[in-house]
């Protein structure tokens, strides 16, 4: 910045003096204070020019920086979801996309009578529960450990957290293979133990744990590093105390960890909920070659599955878009009694 | 310093995205600018498969470019047609994305022709293309009402039966494949007595086939009408040929004549691995699966027989839409890829069985065997299995009903022990649902 003002100064001032050899010279002094002033009006000016400037950058660069995000935000998930839900309230096929007629809220009001709908709405729920629980509980506990003062402490939370950069797609043929009817790790295993082989594909509660034990497998870690940071940053003198108090390990746990974690469980939590929701990746590669239907009674389809299987098997939009509404609502309510929670035990505690 | 690396880290990750959407829309814009593309005043002309189509590993693709200096052809490939034919759809719907020549399969032919012909070149009138050198109903499947024919197609889906001599010879059943083919001939019921016989005798840990869906494909293969009526109404419930079948398939699985197994499945394949049952029926385009999945250990043990009666599984065709860039060279191409010549290649190097009937009689395919299955000679098998393919009636939700009479209510009969009763109305409520708009 310095050079240019520096240059926009001297010829600011040699113009005046250029004119002023043609003037009479008693007038020279007023001229001279004259040209002063407009100078430091114009210099004023300047600064007021950059100042608003400063003012501006301050003000509106933050929303440039944002505002990336919200382009593409606004692209990828506001524009497809609020066009879902207009293409939610027409009859519309994949033949012609374009096609659409009207039918107001008919695609909403049958799902209440879809018994395939309800059906993925119950397994969501119960793959939901069965996965979450655990999970949630074997990384707390994982996390604990890893609290400790361990060699190579590094080591094992990369390990942790590997599960989680295996890819879907891997992972689940790897656990497809595990819980082979005739061939698998698991159903031999069990026959060493002496009880005979479990077909885990066609079993309702069978293929239920085998969708959630990869999901459960894929995300622990994840979930375990989260509570591990949250607990690195528990204060240790509370610990100090409590053992001073007589307080033994386990107490400690219960009494000081879990207390000081709790918004992070409930944000562990909040997240999980969404995540087995929308289930989708797990259960459909689980199927092997049956594509979206997840099994042959449906017992491991998810309403991810079957939101995939209106739209893009059996070719109706409008009905896979209600679906996908549905779900977003579903989310919406979850979210809502989450916050009400959360407000009861921040005002019990 | 850690910034500089941070903000080149970001700096590379950014373009790395822009340049992967960038050429990501190059690829499915077709990259097919008659200027750009393949330089020196090259055309290219994209084609777009699922699975491992076979056309360009039969070496196609190079023997036209070889012929025709001017052209570069380009393969973009989708694995499963599940994943390929909705994305195909939605290009066609939008006019973007798309190759300058798309395959689609059998089941999904009907709805391309009733309801895309309009988007789609008719390929009935181009030069080097004549009806008569295919089999009528493969020309007539993708012809539309007002006779416009949107699609050429290049292999179809004979089937045999593939059997495993060493245990039928364990069971006391005939290995030779002519006393096979007779055990059976003319009728499924003798193939389910056959069924019946092997399970007498059968091996430890065999069955006779592999899957009860896999049965009940065949059979509906085997009738011209299956689940549609000529006037393109849906009439599976009442067809007494998809009753038959099913009843057919149904009694294999009551009778635990199956491996229960589910086909296209890790647990299927490590079946053929293991060699857990003696027969499959096996469309032409199944052989080289089989000799990939059974490995060496299977080498001399496999043979092919006919099968009960003349049946088809499968096959594809080939379809220019009219958004494509470079229409007229396209529509050339076709016409080359599906010219009997071309087709008897097809078969000789991957075993896709030709539907140009002109192609039966070059000695590539008449005179062809099959060294894994034991010599047979698969060229005269699945040529006469051809010729007797009734006209079958396809239509647009083929591949839904398809589906979910095999993996809904043949499963659960097959697999889970249901009666035959419960698995058809499982299926039937299942089908409803996916029919209803």
């Amino acid at each position: 910045m310095a050079p240019v003002t520096g240059t926009a100064h001297d010829t600011a001032a040699t113009a005046p003096s250029g004119e002023g050899g043609a003037a009479p010279a008693r007038r020279s002094g007023a001229r001279d204070l004259a040209a002063a002033e407009r100078r430091r009006e114009r210099r004023s000016r300047r600064y007021q020019r950059r100042s608003r400037w400063y003012r501006r950058d301050v003000r509106w660069s933050p929303y440039a920086f944002v505002a990336p995000f919200f382009l593409f935000f606004a692209a990828f998930g506001l524009f497809p979801l609020l066009y879902t839900g207009w293409a939610s309230l027409h009859r519309v096929e994949l033949t012609a996309p374009t096609d659409m007629e009207w039918v107001g809220l008919r695609n909403f009001a049958r799902l209440l009578e879809d018994e395939f709908f309800w059906n993925a709405l119950k397994n969501t729920f119960t793959i939901g529960v069965i996965s979450t629980v655990p999970q949630l509980l074997i990384a707390l506990g994982i996390a604990h450990l890893l609290n400790y003062k361990l060699r190579g402490s590094m080591f094992f939370r990369v390990a942790a957290l590997t599960p989680y950069a295996t890819s879907v797609a891997a992972a689940t043929l790897v656990f497809v293979l595990m819980f082979g009817r005739d061939y698998g790790m698991i159903n031999w295993a069990l026959g060493l133990a002496g009880i005979g082989p479990v077909d885990w594909q066609n079993g309702a509660w069978t293929s239920q744990i085998a969708v959630s034990t990869i999901v459960v497998w894929r995300w622990t870690g994840y979930n375990a590093l989260i509570y591990l940071a949250a607990m690195q940053a528990v204060p240790n003198d509370l610990y100090e105390s409590a053992a001073l108090d007589g307080a033994s390990r386990w107490q400690q746990f219960v009494h000081v960890t879990i207390p000081s974690l709790r918004p992070t469980i409930l944000f562990t939590c909040v997240v999980s909920t969404i995540g087995a929701t929308q289930l989708f990746g797990e259960p459909l590669l689980f199927n092997g070659g049956g594509g979206a239907t997840g099994g042959a009674d449906h017992q491991f389809q998810t309403l991810g599955l079957y939101l995939y299987e209106q739209g893009w098997v059996n070719l109706h939009l409008g009905r896979a878009s209600a679906i996908a509404w549905t779900m977003f609502l579903i989310l919406l309510l979850i979210g809502a009694v989450n916050w009400l929670l959360v407000r009861r035990l921040r005002k019990s505690a | 310093m850690r910034r500089t690396v941070i903000l080149a880290v970001v700096a590379a990750l950014g373009a790395g995205l822009l340049a992967g959407c960038a050429e990501d829309g190059e690829e499915t814009a077709g990259g097919s600018a008659g200027d750009g593309g393949g330089g020196k005043g090259r055309t290219t002309i994209t084609v777009g498969v699922f699975g491992a189509f076979g056309l360009k590993e039969a070496g196609l693709y190079d023997e036209y470019m070889k012929l025709n200096k001017h052209i570069e052809i380009k393969q973009t490939s989708i694995e499963r047609n599940e994943n390929y034919y909705p994305q195909l759809l939605t290009h066609l719907g939008t006019g973007s994305g798309l190759a300058d020549i798309q395959a689609v399969e059998v089941n999904n032919i009907a709805e391309i022709t009733a309801t895309q012909a309009d988007k789609l070149v008719d390929l009935g009138g181009t030069e080097g293309v004549s009806k008569d050198a295919f089999l009528p109903w493969k020309w007539a499947q993708a012809t539309s009402r007002d006779g416009k024919t949107v699609g050429l197609g290049t292999d179809i889906g004979p089937q045999g039966i593939c059997y495993r001599k060493d245990l039928f010879a364990k069971a006391g059943l005939p290995t030779d494949r002519e006393a096979v083919g007779r055990l059976w001939a003319g009728d499924w019921d003798k193939y389910l007595a056959a069924g019946r016989q092997f399970k007498a005798k059968a091996p430890k840990g065999t069955a006779f086939v592999d899957s009860a869906s896999g049965i009940m494909a065949a059979v509906t293969g085997s009738s011209a009408k299956r689940f549609y009526d000529e006037n393109g109404e849906v009439v599976y419930k009442t067809n007494p040929a998809v009753k038959e079948a099913w009843d057919v398939a149904a009694a294999f699985a009551t009778e635990g004549l199956t491996g229960r197994l589910q086909q296209f499945t890790p647990a299927w394949d490590q079946g053929y691995a293991n060699g857990t049952f003696a027969t499959v029926s096996c469309p032409a385009w199944m052989l080289g699966y089989i000799q990939d999945k059974s490995g060496a250990a299977g080498k001399g043990k496999w043979d092919v027989a006919p099968a009960p009666k003349p049946s088809n599984w499968g096959g594809s065709f080939l379809i220019v839409p009219k958004a494509g860039r470079n229409t007229t060279e396209a529509a050339k191409l076709a016409a080359w890829l599906t010219a009997p010549e071309q087709q008897a290649k097809l078969f000789e190097k991957r075993g896709s069985f030709p539907s140009a009937k002109a192609a039966y009689a070059l000695p590539a395919v008449s005179g062809a065997t099959h060294d894994y299955f034991g010599g047979a000679p698969i060229g005269e098998i699945f040529s006469r299995a051809a010729e007797g393919i009734p006209v079958t009636i396809v239509g647009p939700k083929d591949l839904v009903i398809a589906q979910n009479l095999a993996d809904i209510g043949m499963l659960q009969v097959d697999q889970k022990g249901r009666s035959s009763e419960e698995g058809w109305k499982a299926a039937v409520k299942a089908i409803d649902n996916a029919l209803d708009q």
